[in-house]
C-alpha cells in the first residue's frame, strides 16, 4: 500500500482539475449531509417528546357558541355539555378546559414566589380543569391530592386568575422548590397567592414552538371552568378501543342537547393523534425534506465519482495494460484505484469538516440552532469514505479486467 | 453554424449515454431542489402590498417599560387607551385600528347550521388604505364609524355561501344574533402574509370573511378572537371595561403616510404622546416607540418561517454540488474527445469554433436537465405539503414564471459550468494530439 501512494500522487498531479472537483464535491456533500443529519436528529428528538397524556384514547372538541351570553349562562351550558359527554356510552371521562398540550397556543403566565417580586421565577402554561381533569387526561398525580368538586368555580376571561389552590407539574415544582417539598407551599399568580395541593408527573405546554421552550413542561392546573362566550374545549377520554365510535357520537349528542353552537367540520373534533401530527407538521416535514436531500445528494456524489473514475480508467487503459504486462496483478490495479479514491476522499473530508463547522456556525447565529456535535461529522466522514469506495468499485473492477495486451495497442 | 453545432452535440451526447444521463440527472435534481424551495420562499417572503408597502406604517408604543418588555422592544400591538389616543389625534391622512373577531353566522334558511366567520373589527379607512377590491358596494365611511352603526362588509366567498353570489348590498345578515346591514362585498382578497394582523399569528390563515366597525364592536363588547397579551405587569383589568382601560395589548394600528415629512412628523407625534404620558405619570420611562413600514414590520415579525430560509440555503448548496458534479462530468466528457478536437483544430477550426461547439452541447445538456428539473419540481410541489403547513404549501405553486425560471436556471448554470471544461478542450494542441495518434 505505502509503496503505491507516491505514484498515485504524481498521477493525480496530472489530473488536477478532476481531482479537485471530486474532492470539492465530497467536501460540500459532507458539509451539507452532516448539518442535515443533525437537523433531522433534533427534529426527531423534538417530535417524540411526551405530553404526559394517555394519548391513544383522547380526543378534543372545540365548541363555540352562537350569540353572546354572560358568564353564568355559559358556565351552565358547559356543565350540561360535560355531563352529556360523560353519559355517552364508551366514554371513560370528560372535562372542559381552556386548552390542551400541543394545541399551538394558549394561556401562559408568570409565577412568583413572593408578592412584590418584579421578575417572574418561571413562566408556566395555565390549564383550566375540574376534578375530572387529571383522570380524563390520564396524567399521573405523584404527590398531594386532586381537586375536590367543591373547589371548582367558574371564571370569566377578564377575571383575575386567583384560585385558592392549584396543582403543578413536577418540572415546575422542581424549578420553584428544588427541595422537592412543593405541596402545601404558596406561590403567586397574577391575582394573588395560591397553595399547591398536588404535583403531577408530566404535562406538556400548549405550544412546542421555540418561544414556549423556556417553560416546557412547567404547567399549572387551576380548579376553574373558563366560561367565555367564545366557547372552549372539551377533552374526552374514551374507553380503550371506543375512540372512533365516541368521536362520532359526541358532536351528535352535543347538537341534540343544544343546537346553538358551532363545531367546525374540519377541525372541530380532533383525536389526539391528529393534534400531535398537526403540532409537529413542520418538524416532521423538515426531517423528511432533509432526509430526501441527503439521499439524493449522496446518490449524485456517487454518480459523479463513478463518472469521473470511468473517464480516468478509459484514459489510462494503455498505462494499465503496461502495468499488467510488467507483472501487476488484477488485485494491484483494483487497489490502485481504490487507494486513489481514498486519498482524494480524505482531502475532501478534511475540507468538508471545516466547511461543515462553518455552515453550522452560520446556522447557529442565523437560526438559533444548536452546535453541531462532532459525532455527526464523524458519521458523515465514514459515510462519504464508504460511498467513495463503493462508487469507485465498478470502474476499478473494469480497470482490473484490462488485459495486458492493451499495452501493445494504440489508443 | 449553430444548428450544425447542435447536431454535433446530439451526436456526441448519444455516443456516451451514461455520462450524459448522469449530467442530466445531476442538473435536474439540483435545479428541482432549488426551485421547490425557492417557490416556497417566494410564496412566504413576497411583498403582500407592493404598491403601498412603503406608505403603510405600524406604530408601536412602549406601554410596559424596560422592566417588562422583551429586549427593549415595545409590544407588537396597542392597548385600547393608546389606540384611541392615536385615532383621536388623527395625525395621519388615513388611519385604522383592527382586531380579530370570530362571529357566528346564522343563515336565514333555518335548515342550515350556524357557522363561524372570522374577520376584523376595524375603521372605514381600512378599505382604501389596504386597496381592498370590491365586487359590490364599498366600505363604510367615517359617519358609520362615528355613528357606531351595525354595518358589515363580507367577502365574496361568504356572499356566495349566503346569497349565491348575488349583489347583497343593502340586505341584512345575522352575526351573533345581531342584525347587520351589508354595505359591501369584497373581491377575493387575501394578501399573504397577512401583514396587517401579524400580531394574532394569522399570517397564513384563510381569508377574512367579515369586517365590522371597530366602534360598534367595542360598544357591543365583542371580544377579540385574536391574541391578547398582558405581559408580566399586573394592570390587566377585571372585566371588559377595566380591561379596556388596562395595559393588555390586542389592537393592531395602521397609518398611511405619503411623504418623508409626514413620517418624520408622525414619529415626533408618537414621542410627544409618550412624553405626555410620562408627565401624566402613566409611563415612567423615556419614549420608546417604533414606526415600521410593511417591510420592516414583516422583518420584525419574522414573517418568513426559518424552515423555508434553512431549506433555501441548503437547496442552493445542493445546486452548487450538482454544478461541481456537472463540471467534472463535462470535463471527463470533453477531454475524452481530445483526439477529435486535435483533428478539427488541425483541419483549421479556430478556438472560437471549439467554444461554440462545446457550449452548444452543454446548453443542450442544460436544457434536458431543465426539463427533467421541471418534472421533478412539479413532483416536489406535491411534497411541499409534507414540509410546510397547508396554508403555506398552497401558496407555492408551479406557474409560468417558475417554469421559465427553472429552464433558464438549468441552461445558464450548465453553460457556466461548461466554461472550464470548454476552455480546457480549446487548449488542446492539434500537433500533440495528432502525434500521439
Amino acid at each position: 500500500m505505502t509503496v503505491q501512494i507516491k505514484p498515485i500522487l504524481s498521477a493525480l498531479r496530472r489530473h488536477k482539475a478532476g481531482t479537485f472537483l471530486i474532492a470539492m464535491q465530497i467536501a460540500l456533500t459532507l458539509a451539507i449531509v452532516c448539518n442535515a443529519l443533525f437537523i433531522i436528529q433534533q427534529r426527531l428528538a423534538h417530535l417524540s417528546e411526551p405530553t404526559g397524556l394517555d394519548e391513544p384514547d383522547i380526543f378534543v372538541v372545540q365548541n363555540e357558541w352562537v350569540g353572546q351570553a354572560n358568564a353564568e349562562q355559559v358556565d351552565a351550558k358547559m356543565r350540561e355539555d360535560v355531563s352529556v359527554l360523560r353519559a355517552l356510552p364508551g366514554v371513560q371521562d370528560a372535562t372542559t378546559s381552556n386548552s390542551y398540550p400541543l394545541r399551538g397556543g394558549g394561556w401562559d403566565d408568570g409565577i412568583k414566589l413572593t408578592p412584590d417580586q418584579l421578575q417572574d421565577t418561571s413562566g408556566a402554561a395555565i390549564y383550566f380543569g375540574d376534578d375530572h381533569f387529571i383522570e380524563t387526561l390520564g396524567i399521573k398525580l405523584i404527590a398531594g391530592r386532586n381537586f375536590r368538586a367543591e373547589e371548582i368555580t367558574s371564571m370569566n376571561v377578564r377575571d383575575r386568575l386567583s384560585p385558592p389552590v392549584v396543582i403543578v407539574t413536577k418540572a415546575l415544582a422542581d424549578k420553584l422548590f428544588p427541595g422537592g417539598d412543593a405541596v402545601g407551599k404558596t406561590i403567586y399568580l397574577v391575582g394573588g397567592p395560591t397553595t399547591i395541593v398536588g404535583v403531577v408527573q408530566l404535562l406538556q405546554s400548549q405550544s412546542v414552538d421555540r418561544w414556549a421552550a423556556a417553560f416546557a413542561y412547567r404547567s399549572v392546573i387551576v380548579p376553574k371552568r373558563l366560561a367565555i362566550s367564545l366557547g372552549g374545549w372539551y377533552i374526552v377520554r374514551a374507553r380503550p378501543g371506543q375512540l372512533d365510535a365516541v368521536m362520532r357520537a359526541a358532536p351528535k349528542a352535543l347538537f341534540e342537547h343544544n343546537p346553538r353552537r358551532v363545531i367546525n367540520d374540519d377541525d372541530g373534533v380532533l383525536s389526539f393523534s391528529e393534534v400531535r401530527s398537526r403540532a409537529y407538521e413542520r418538524d416532521r416535514g423538515m426531517a423528511i425534506l432533509m432526509g430526501v436531500i441527503c439521499v439524493v445528494l449522496l446518490a449524485i456524489t456517487a454518480a459523479g465519482i463513478v463518472g469521473l473514475t470511468s473517464f480516468w480508467v478509459g484514459q489510462r487503459r494503455k498505462q494499465i495494460g503496461v502495468r499488467r504486462a510488467l507483472g501487476a496483478t488484477r488485485q494491484d490495479i483494483l487497489q490502485y484505484f481504490m487507494t486513489e479514491n481514498f486519498l482524494i476522499s480524505c482531502g475532501g473530508v478534511v475540507v468538508g469538516t471545516l466547511l461543515a463547522v462553518a455552515i453550522n456556525l452560520w446556522l447557529v447565529t442565523r437560526f438559533e440552532m444548536h452546535r453541531l456535535s462532532l459525532v455527526y461529522v464523524l458519521v458523515g466522514v465514514v459515510i462519504l469514505l464508504l460511498l467513495g469506495q463503493g462508487a469507485v468499485l465498478a470502474p476499478a473492477m473494469r480497470a482490473s479486467r484490462v488485459p495486458p495486451v492493451e499495452a501493445t495497442r494504440s489508443v | 453554424m449553430f444548428v450544425h453545432n447542435l447536431r454535433l452535440g446530439t451526436h456526441s451526447l448519444r455516443r456516451n449515454p451514461l455520462l450524459t444521463a448522469l449530467m442530466i440527472m445531476s442538473i435536474g435534481f439540483g435545479v428541482a431542489a432549488s426551485m421547490v424551495t425557492y417557490a416556497v420562499f417566494r410564496a412566504v417572503s413576497g411583498d403582500p402590498i407592493p404598491q403601498k408597502s412603503s406608505q403603510l406604517f405600524a406604530p408601536q408604543i412602549d406601554n410596559r417599560g424596560p422592566q417588562y418588555n422583551r429586549e427593549g422592544e415595545p409590544p407588537d400591538a396597542l392597548n385600547y387607551t393608546d389606540a384611541m389616543a392615536l385615532m383621536r389625534a388623527h395625525k395621519a391622512p388615513r388611519q385604522t385600528l383592527l382586531f380579530q373577531v370570530g362571529l357566528s353566522v346564522t343563515p336565514e334558511d333555518s335548515h342550515r347550521m350556524p357557522f363561524k366567520a372570522l374577520g376584523y373589527a376595524t375603521y372605514g379607512d381600512f378599505f382604501p388604505m389596504f386597496d381592498v377590491p370590491f365586487q359590490y358596494g364599498n366600505g363604510w365611511g367615517a359617519e358609520q364609524d362615528n355613528g357606531r352603526e351595525p354595518v358589515v362588509v363580507i367577502s365574496r366567498a361568504l356572499n356566495q355561501k349566503l346569497f349565491g353570489g348575488e349583489n347583497s348590498v343593502g340586505r341584512r345578515i345575522t352575526l351573533e344574533d345581531r342584525q347587520y346591514r351589508i354595505v359591501g362585498v369584497t373581491e377575493n382578497w387575501d394578501p399573504k402574509p397577512r401583514f396587517f394582523d401579524m400580531f394574532s399569528g394569522n399570517a397564513y390563515a384563510d381569508p377574512p370573511q367579515v369586517y365590522i366597525p371597530f366602534t360598534y364592536a367595542i360598544d357591543q363588547r365583542i371580544d377579540t378572537y385574536g391574541n391578547n397579551n398582558c405581559g408580566s405587569d399586573g394592570k390587566r383589568g377585571d372585566d371588559f371595561d377595566s380591561w379596556l382601560r388596562g395595559e393588555c395589548v390586542w389592537i393592531s394600528p395602521w397609518v398611511e403616510l405619503n411623504t418623508a415629512d409626514q413620517v418624520q412628523a408622525y414619529r415626533q407625534f408618537l414621542d410627544g404622546y409618550a412624553e405626555e404620558q410620562r408627565k401624566a405619570g402613566r409611563f415612567n420611562w423615556a419614549p420608546n416607540n417604533r414606526l415600521r413600514d410593511v417591510h420592516a414590520w414583516l422583518e420584525h415579525e419574522h414573517a418568513v418561517p426559518p424552515e423555508s430560509r434553512i431549506s433555501l440555503s441548503l437547496a442552493l448548496g445542493f445546486l452548487v454540488i450538482c454544478l461541481v458534479n456537472t463540471i467534472g462530468l463535462l470535463l471527463a466528457k470533453f477531454m475524452r474527445r481530445a483526439p477529435e478536437i486535435g483533428v478539427r483544430r488541425a483541419l483549421g477550426a479556430s478556438r472560437a469554433d471549439i467554444y461554440h461547439q462545446f457550449l452548444a452541447e452543454a446548453a443542450m445538456v442544460g436544457f434536458a436537465g431543465g426539463v427533467l428539473g421541471l418534472v421533478l419540481t412539479g413532483a416536489g410541489m406535491f411534497g411541499v405539503g409534507l414540509v410546510f403547513e397547508p396554508q403555506i404549501a398552497r401558496l407555492a405553486h408551479l406557474d409560468i414564471s417558475l417554469v421559465l425560471l427553472t429552464l433558464l436556471l438549468a441552461i445558464t448554470a450548465t453553460v457556466l459550468a461548461a466554461f472550464y471544461p470548454t476552455w480546457r478542450a480549446a487548449q488542446v494542441q492539434p500537433a500533440w494530439q495528432l502525434k500521439s495518434n
